[in-house]
């Protein structure tokens, strides 16, 4: 055995041993070719190149109104819009606005994740609560959220109330439809074993359902969290003597384009970090998973 | 539908069915099916795709609820099921998976036990996805183990593995088999693989035992014996294969 063992691995060395002198390639045609393959893919990334878009904007913008180019009635220069903040901020304005602003897509965001959860485990786990639930939900998501304006001032007047519906009904609808998918989307197999090894119905939601639909539950998230800024902007156009809607709005008044932009860059840094934080954490609870994106 | 007590005496068998009948549609796959596993017999199902295997399977696991039927069935109250696929859930880290279910003080001390008995000694705080295949048809054998079953349902646990993993596979489960003694019933379509592996084959046909087959081979077992090639002979005749 190891003789036979032993032969068979000279034997192979030998096999292997290219033979000096023999022919390269049959058709005669060897060439030697220099480098690697033409690339068809976009190549290596440069660390932080994604910014070189945005500053050229900026720049452009800044060079624009240097020049005289930028009439400041149209948009007000970069530097202006500096000087606005900062003053903004010296007066307090600027923070009393983001903290009303915050504190209503937060409590909006709070109760539409609660809210939207609980109905797709509610309906995702019983046949009762998929009659009851799933058909009145997906009809709600037919109607834009802002639709219901109208109705909701009817009922909750004009108050931090009715706002901070008006945000948790969109964060709700967009929670339970990619929960309630991601829910009902887990493998039968897994339910089969967690039947075969006997688990309560708590223990199995807690190991496999919860984990299971945590990335729909994800996607809701990075959704709703959009869609609370943008119920925040419309809200506070409807009679609000605060945030930071109501701000750029008394500026279109003045034509303050100024305090408008200050206002959409207040925006624009909510939306990335917001987005930004949520996906640091769905980074860290589905570290199991293993895609495209590494 | 099915009743189910648990071992009570010694001389209960690991499973016993009678007029077991499960139906899809108007066909019925189990025909008043009769069945009598001892305690700590290895036992080995062969038959072609569409003979019910599966489906005798998994009402002895008793996991077919939607499935129409009648019958007697007496199992144990420790059954252990492995699957084709080693069904790990991805989410958890190999450990959990093997301890999942597992109530009580030491649970975790039982899967790291388990887990180094099927030579995955270091890995409980692994993904699943970092295990190779065998690997973690291991870690299933691991979680069906941890469980001290008084019988193992096994439905083609080797089925999706290459040849040379299953080979390992095989003398491992057998290993196991022989120092904890469950009651097995392994669903299989490889002759081979039960010859080598079960004290008894049953080839199920139409819904019924066909045959009922005791091997008795010295262990460990050689696929080179003649008495090897006659059981395998036997068996490949009985599912309707010529031989040449």
């Amino acid at each position: 055995m190891t003789d036979l063992l032993a032969k068979a691995r000279t034997a192979d060395t030998e096999t292997v041993t290219p033979q000096p002198g023999g022919p390269r390639n049959t058709e005669g045609t060897a060439r030697v070719s220099k480098g690697t393959r033409r690339r068809l893919g976009p190549g290596r990334a440069l660390p932080f190149g994604r910014l070189i878009g945005p500053a050229l904007l900026v720049l452009a913008w800044w060079a624009a109104s240097a020049s005289g180019h930028l009439d400041p009635r149209i948009l007000s220069s970069p530097g202006t819009v500096l000087a606005t903040a900062g003053d903004l901020v010296a007066t307090g304005r600027l923070q009393d606005n983001v903290l009303i602003s915050l504190q209503r897509a937060g409590l909006g965001l709070f109760f539409g994740v609660t809210a939207g959860v609980i109905l797709a485990v509610a309906a995702g786990l019983s046949r009762g609560g998929e009659y009851l639930l799933d058909g009145p939900l997906q009809i709600k998501r037919a109607i834009p959220s802002l639709a219901m304006l109208p109705l909701l001032i009817l009922w909750l007047g004009i108050g931090e109330q009715m706002k901070v519906t008006v945000i948790a009904l969109g964060v709700a609808v967009n929670m339970y439809i990619n929960t309630y998918a991601s829910l009902t989307g887990i493998d039968s197999r897994y339910v089969e074993l967690a039947e075969g090894l006997d688990l309560n119905r708590a223990t199995f939601i807690r190991k496999v359902v919860v984990p299971g639909s945590l990335p729909g539950f994800f996607v809701g998230l990075r959704l709703g969290v959009t869609s609370s800024w943008l119920g925040l902007i419309v809200v506070e156009q409807i009679n609000a003597t605060s945030g930071i809607g109501y701000m750029m709005f008394q500026a279109q008044q003045y034509a303050q384009s100024d305090v408008i932009i200050v206002g959409l860059v207040a925006y624009v840094i909510f939306g990335f970090a917001s987005d930004a934080a949520v996906r640091a954490v769905e980074r860290k609870a589905l570290s199991w998973r293993r895609t495209l994106a590494g | 539908m099915a009743t189910h007590t648990g071992g009570l005496t010694e001389a209960r068998p690991a499973i016993r069915t009678s007029g077991l009948v499960r139906r899809f549609g108007d066909r019925d796959v189990l025909k008043n099916l009769d069945l009598t596993v001892p305690q700590g017999e290895f036992t080995a199902l062969l038959g072609r795709s569409g003979s019910g295997k599966s489906t005798l399977l998994r009402a002895v696991a008793r996991l077919d609820h939607t499935v129409e039927g009648s019958g007697e069935l007496s199992v144990p109250d420790r059954v252990s099921l492995s699957f084709q696929d080693s069904r790990l859930l991805p989410w958890l880290r190999v450990l959990d998976n093997v301890v999942l279910g597992l109530r009580g003080p030491g649970a975790r001390e039982r899967g790291l036990t388990a887990l180094a008995e099927v030579g995955l000694e270091g890995r409980d705080r692994s993904w699943p996805h970092e295990l190779s295949g065998g690997e973690q048809q291991r870690a299933a054998l691991a979680r069906a183990l941890v469980r001290d079953p008084e019988l193992l349902l096994a439905d083609e646990p080797f089925g999706a593995l290459d040849a040379l993993t299953r080979i390992r596979m095989h003398d491992l489960l057998r290993e196991l088999y022989e120092r904890h003694r469950p009651a097995v019933l392994l669903v299989t379509h490889d002759v081979d693989e039960a010859v080598e592996l079960a004290d008894r084959v049953l080839v199920l046909e139409d819904g019924l035992i066909s045959v009922d087959l005791r091997i008795d081979l010295p262990s460990p077992r050689s696929r080179r014996e003649p008495r090897f090639q006659e059981y395998r002979d036997t068996l490949l005749a009985a599912l309707g294969v010529a031989q040449p």
